[in-house]
């Protein structure tokens, strides 16, 4: 019978990845539930020194694939090898991180695996000794608990909403053997463009402050930039603001941008339209400065001011130099 | 060349969406149905790639009778054809059986690119395009913001956090689209009059030897959870008003 709760770490660049350590350690909580044990598969180039990071987060074991051909990351290869480990083992949980590279190998491996999977969830327990997983659906304006009938039972778990908790175990390494045969892979990573801001994803941001129409233009956000850097977070954007072209597509926060989770999302000048509300809604504290004391940003705000943002935001910056 | 592309249609963006008394689905009455947006990308992408190297492009579409509009308005933007798999089945469908479905579909047609949308926006599992590349045994590159075609071989890229991927591939192959990869063009009016005569066959799952099988089950839908209301920081005073919310943040929130 499946047994054990099974995560898919996430490395790059030699490095775990920080949804990596939410995973683990939500795993670890399940795991406790079930009287179950915790493993990990870890998978890339020498990457076997990274195990030990897991450990600390609860991992029990790591099955660790070392081979050239799972670096950089590709959905065939890193897909194979977790359903060969997987199968090997027969799980009954197998958790990844709903960030882009989880989302898609996830999605892989539910095929590969033929299961059923719950993504981009915001709570996960177990009840009747089975996984009941809570997630956003139309965009956050319902939840569903989602019950998976398959084997393994699969969730991806949005990045930012589950704590990493350091409990460290003891992070027996088992290797395995990937078993790829390099020639029939199919997809080859030939580039990386890394972002040369070194600007914090939005996705991955502990705070976000996001401008929409109310920033007049693309001159604004300088505004925004001061206050997000002073608070070590990022610039996001409502689809309008990136429909008239003064930010990135990859600043868009929202039903057809990023739905992101920050501890605290401060939103200038947007007014809350419902595919706005949909990409935040699950940040833990929203401050609206809106002029506008109708907008419906505010009936989700923590805090609110109604006022010029180009008058606040300024005063904001003033008034956290003076406590940070 | 042959291309699909799957589409789905979701209530409309900016649909209320009020969860049944029973939390056994939604309220569909008054919903204003769409085609999923990411689809539309999916869509015009198909499009732009049959009008650089000639072909067909073939809409497939699981859901119940209404679907159909969806189909047409595919069918009204420029594509040939369309397989409309209408069963109840199917209806509500997880994103196995979904996937399971429109691959017995496509693996009866032929098909050198699949396009699909990242994810529809009613369930938001992101699932299909990934798990149907895998049921057809063909590559997979999801969520890209642009694609190039030479021979057979595709390059796309994909935005991944702080950073983007050129990644490449060969056909056939399934691409999912997001924002960003083209601007969907509208159906117009000679489109629409020419959509409504072009062949689109209306297939049940058995149709297709397919046997439904669901992995995972929505249990239950709630509203969700209502949020205490917020505090409006009053007066007149800008910087007064901003330093109340640092001290709050600071001291309530403890978030900075």
């Amino acid at each position: 019978m499946a047994k054990g709760v099974w995560i898919v770490a996430e490395q790059r660049d030699g490095a775990l990845r920080k949804i990596s350590f939410e995973i683990a350690s939500t795993a670890r909580k399940l795991a406790d539930e079930l009287g179950d044990e915790v493993c990990a598969v870890l998978l890339g180039s020498g990457v076997e020194a990274m195990a030990a990071e897991l450990a600390k987060y609860g991992v029990d074991k790591v099955f660790v694939a070392d081979d050239a051909a799972l670096e950089p990351y590709t959905t065939d290869a890193h897909a194979a090898a977790v359903a060969k480990v997987v199968k090997e083992n027969d799980p009954a949980i197998l958790l990844l991180g709903a960030s882009v590279q989880g989302k898609d190998l996830s999605s892989r491996l539910v095929g590969k695996l033929a299961t059923g999977m719950a993504s981009d969830c915001t709570d996960i327990k177990i009840e009747g000794g089975k996984l009941l997983a809570t997630r956003p659906m139309y965009s956050g304006k319902t939840f569903g608990d989602i019950v998976v009938s398959g084997t393994p039972q699969m969730a991806s778990l949005r990045p930012n909403v589950f704590p990493a908790v350091e409990n460290a175990k003891a992070g027996e390494v088992v290797k395995f053997d990937a078993g790829l045969d390099a020639g029939a892979l199919k997809t080859k990573v030939l580039e990386v463009q890394k972002d040369a801001s070194g600007k914090i994803d939005l996705t991955e941001a502990d705070v976000i402050v996001s401008g929409g129409r109310g920033m007049k233009g693309p001159e604004g956000y300088s505004v925004l930039e001061e206050l997000a850097g002073l608070l070590g977070g990022t610039v996001g954007a409502s689809r309008a603001a990136v429909d008239a072209g003064w930010r990135p597509q990859s600043d868009q926060v929202g039903q057809t941008g990023k739905v992101v989770s920050p501890n605290l999302y401060i939103a200038c000048g947007i007014s809350g339209a419902i595919q706005h509300l949909a990409g935040m809604s699950s940040s833990k504290y929203i401050v609206a400065i809106n002029k506008d004391p109708e907008a419906p940003i505010f009936a989700r705000a923590d805090y609110g001011i109604v006022d010029d943002l180009f008058k606040v935001v300024p005063e904001l910056t003033a008034a956290a130099k003076k406590i940070l | 060349m042959n291309i699909v592309a799957c589409v789905k249609q979701v209530p409309d963006t900016e649909a209320l969406i009020k969860v049944k008394a029973d939390g056994s689905g939604i309220e569909e009455g008054g919903i204003k149905w769409v085609m999923s947006p990411y689809d539309e990308f999916g869509v015009e992408e198909a499009l732009k790639t049959k009008e650089k190297f000639g072909g067909e492009v073939t809409i497939v579409s699981i859901g119940p009778a209404r679907t159909m509009e969806t189909v047409r308005t595919a069918l009204a933007m420029g594509a040939e054809k369309g397989i409309h798999i209408d069963d109840p089945a199917l209806y509500n469908a997880d994103a196995y059986a979904t996937a399971s479905a429109l691959a017995a579909a496509i693996k009866g047609i032929p098909h050198d690119i699949i396009f699909c949308g990242m994810r529809a926006i009613d369930d938001d599992s992101g699932q299909v395009g990934s798990i149907l590349a895998e049921l057809l045994g063909l590559p997979s590159v999801t969520v890209i913001t642009k694609l190039d075609i030479e021979g057979s071989t595709a390059k796309a890229i994909k935005p991944i956090e702080g950073a983007q991927l050129l990644i490449e591939t060969s056909l056939p192959c399934v691409i999912t689209a997001q924002k960003g990869l083209n601007e969907p063009r509208y159906a117009s009016l000679p489109g629409i009059m020419k959509a409504k005569k072009k062949p689109v066959e209306v297939k049940k799952a058995a149709d297709l030897g397919l046997t439904v099988e669901q992995k995972s089950t929505v249990a239950k839908m709630s509203p969700p959870p209502a949020r205490p209301p917020g505090k409006i920081i009053q007066g007149d005073d800008p910087a007064a008003k901003a330093a109340e919310v640092i001290r709050l943040l600071r001291e309530e929130a403890k978030v900075i």
